[in-house]
């Protein structure tokens, strides 16, 4: 089998912090991390590889330069082959215009059987690219897989498609698009010997020109949505701190505010 | 004006290479591609036997806009039943279509099979107008079938903003729609704005924004769309200038439905659905119902959380007995998610359910800003905290400082005798 896994790589949002002065995002030293659900699609791809070790894994990105650092760690996890897009031209895209640009990374990478996304990436958590690059590649999908399962001809594929309130079951023809969602599987480590791999793999750097998409697909100007403003929210008030001898009275005179309020 | 080739459409027959008069077509891959010799003849455009290059504006001015009107709701119903993020969207937009005034009707587009008795409902909650399509090949949600003939009502009857639940199904469906139509979708959105004052108003009540560079009267009525990004640290407000309709998905909880108006009626225009079972390449096999509590933590009025500071899976344990005690749900912060204590489907914050009940317990909770983005709202915050730094003081109404393993109980124990204890501090 042939599997494409569209990657990114994305700010630890849970290592930013707000100056609280100047009401600005710290984004020094937050560290650079692969998209946690991106570390799931890519795990399920490699489970299949594992099952199947004639299977090929691919994945792609497109990012800045420093992508790459998340593309090794991807090939030392057991991918083989990877590929960065990378212009100029193609900053400050919107999601509709990363799927045209990562799509056309994908046509030039070849012909495959299932292309795995994360579901959202938690930059964005717009969850937006994935169905978008599978209408460019007028692919079926299935987003928030939490299950898969692949039949013995490699032709059907049946996945669990996490709901609110359970999931549904269904049943999809290959090639198509999957996203995946924590629940997935447990992303693996990296290898030694993937390590070693790693650092010897040559990781092909795409322009916009490579992959045959211009200014009006690509990049801020093309993006059918801009930025018109950007804030932080208000934080809201401090409250009142309870006092009390001990958690009796603490309790105590928790329900008392909240009696005085009319709250319960 | 500007020629552009529809990627999706274009087959790669070369013809058009062939039809330009200045040599400024190039096949890149299976596609034509317009290079920038093109001056627009639009030669082209009239021999492309699969009407995949059309000629556009540059820049979109409002002529190409003033075709689209009104504002659309997705009215997702399951099994029969519309989600409550339907009758909260038919609300916004009920509102947002007065401000843009203009005769600006809100239309909800009800999809299903034998939901005719849904649209009632519609009228009652607001909508002007309903859309109805129904199929037994749209009896259960699929991509495929749904966006099939939403893109073709879109494209027949022009609305201007088209709006949708962050559900599972909204999000698997907005993002398609958005590619096949090459407009703008903004995911999540938490606040919706058309008149530029009323912006105005929301942030400066709301936000750090400086709002000096903003006109109050401004005509300007497009779709303001303001969402949190990088986990909810900051916020951004996107705009959709160039292309229709402009469409956005919004998290179910955060917008304010209309009181209910039995009797009241509306338009209702009936469409057949164009649709083949082979249009449809992914098949529904099970639909299977596992928590019920994910449902109920946005409806809540009372919700007890737990996070990191609980220390293991137990510790929920008491949380549930406090939520029993209080007639309240269960909650989780990402980390006692993470932690593998409980289940997804009970995490509220950024990546989990966005909630404004009227108490909010955050038992050992510490604060990170991916959980207060998706409770800040709530009415009464309560903190019960050992760390007396913890982030969540600051957006708590009370704070406890304290061990939740001693105060929780005697919350609990002194619960039910809470209008006497008060009446005691009276005294």
């Amino acid at each position: 089998m042939k599997i494409i896994v569209c990657v990114k790589q994305v700010p630890d949002t849970n290592e930013i912090r707000i100056n609280p002065e100047t009401g600005t995002l710290i984004r020094d030293g937050v560290p650079s991390i692969l998209n946690p659900d991106d570390a799931n699609a890519l795990e399920e791809a490699l489970k299949i590889k594992d099952q199947y070790p004639d299977t090929h894994v691919t994945v792609v990105t497109m990012g800045p330069p420093q992508a790459k650092d998340m593309l090794m760690e991807c090939l030392a996890m057991g991918a083989d082959e990877a590929f960065l897009a990378s212009d100029r031209i193609l900053g400050g895209s919107d999601t509709w215009a990363t799927s045209n640009a990562i799509s056309a990374a994908i046509k030039k990478i070849g012909d495959f059987d299932i292309v795995f996304a994360g579901r959202q990436a938690i930059d964005g958590d717009t969850a937006q690219v994935g169905p978008q690059i599978a209408e460019r590649l007028g692919l079926p999908q299935v987003t928030y897989v939490s299950d898969f399962a692949l039949s013995e001809d490699k032709k059907t594929i049946t996945v669990k498609r996490a709901l609110e309130d359970g999931y549904e079951v269904v049943e999809v023809q290959t090639p198509c698009m999957l996203t995946a969602i924590k629940e997935l599987n447990k992303p693996r480590y990296m290898s030694a010997s993937g390590i070693a791999n790693a650092c010897k793999a040559e990781i092909p750097v795409w322009s916009a020109a490579d992959l045959g998409v211009d200014q009006s697909v690509v990049g801020l100007k093309a993006s059918p949505t801009n930025v018109f403003r950007s804030f932080t929210p208000l934080p809201k008030g401090k409250g009142m701190m309870l006092e009390g001898d001990d958690e009796k009275e603490l309790a105590h005179n928790l329900l008392i505010q909240l009696k005085s309020r009319n709250v319960i | 004006m500007a020629v552009q080739v529809l990627k999706d459409k274009c087959r790669g027959c070369k013809l058009c290479l062939r039809s330009c008069p200045f040599s400024a077509i190039i096949m890149k891959g299976t596609n034509a591609v317009i290079t920038e010799k093109c001056n627009s003849c639009g030669q082209c455009v009239a021999n492309c036997p699969f009407e995949a290059i059309e000629k556009t504006s540059e820049g979109g001015e409002a002529g190409d806009l003033s075709a689209y009107k009104n504002i659309w709701v997705f009215a997702e119903q399951r099994e029969g039943k519309l989600m409550n993020v339907a009758l909260e969207l038919i609300g916004e937009g009920y509102r947002l279509a007065r401000e843009i005034g203009n005769d600006t009707k809100v239309c909800a587009l009800l999809i299903g099979d034998q939901v005719d008795h849904l649209v009632q409902e519609c009228y009652a909650y607001g909508a002007d107008r309903v859309y109805l399509i129904q199929s037994p090949l749209l009896s259960s949600y699929t991509t495929d079938g749904y966006a099939k003939v939403i893109c073709d009502a879109i494209t027949e009857y022009k609305p201007e903003i088209v709006l949708y639940g962050a559900t599972h199904i909204g999000r698997d469906l907005a993002p398609r729609i958005a590619a096949r139509l090459n407009t703008g979708l903004t995911a999540d959105c938490t606040r919706l704005d058309v008149k530029v004052s009323s912006y105005i108003d929301y942030a400066k009540k709301n936000t750090t924004l400086n709002t000096a560079t903003l006109d109050p009267n401004d005509p300007d009525t497009g779709l303001k769309q303001t969402r949190p990004a990088f986990g909810g640290n900051l916020m951004a407000t996107i705009i959709c200038p160039r292309t229709r309709p402009q469409m956005s998905t919004v998290r179910p909880g955060v917008m304010q439905k209309r009181d209910r108006e039995d009797g009241a009626t509306g338009e209702l225009v009936t469409i057949t659905p164009k649709l083949q079972e082979t249009d449809i390449r992914t098949k529904v096999l099970e639909i299977v119902k596992t928590a019920r509590e994910m449902v109920a933590l946005s409806d809540a009025e009372i919700i007890c959380s737990g996070g990191r500071g609980l220390g293991n899976a137990e510790g929920f344990e008491l949380i549930r007995q406090l939520a029993d005690k209080v007639g309240g749900v269960v909650g989780a912060s990402r980390a006692a998610v993470d932690a593998g204590w409980i289940d997804h489907s009970h995490q509220v914050g950024q990546t989990g359910t966005t909630v404004k009940p009227k108490i909010y317990f955050a038992c050992g909770i510490s604060g990170a800003i991916q959980h207060l983005a998706g409770m800040q709202n709530s009415d009464v915050i309560i903190a019960i905290n050992k760390n007396p730094d913890a982030p969540i003081f600051e957006v708590a109404d009370y704070g406890i400082l304290g061990d939740l393993y001693k105060v929780i109980p005697e919350i609990i124990a002194a619960w039910d005798d809470a209008a006497d204890i008060y009446k005691k501090s009276l005294q």
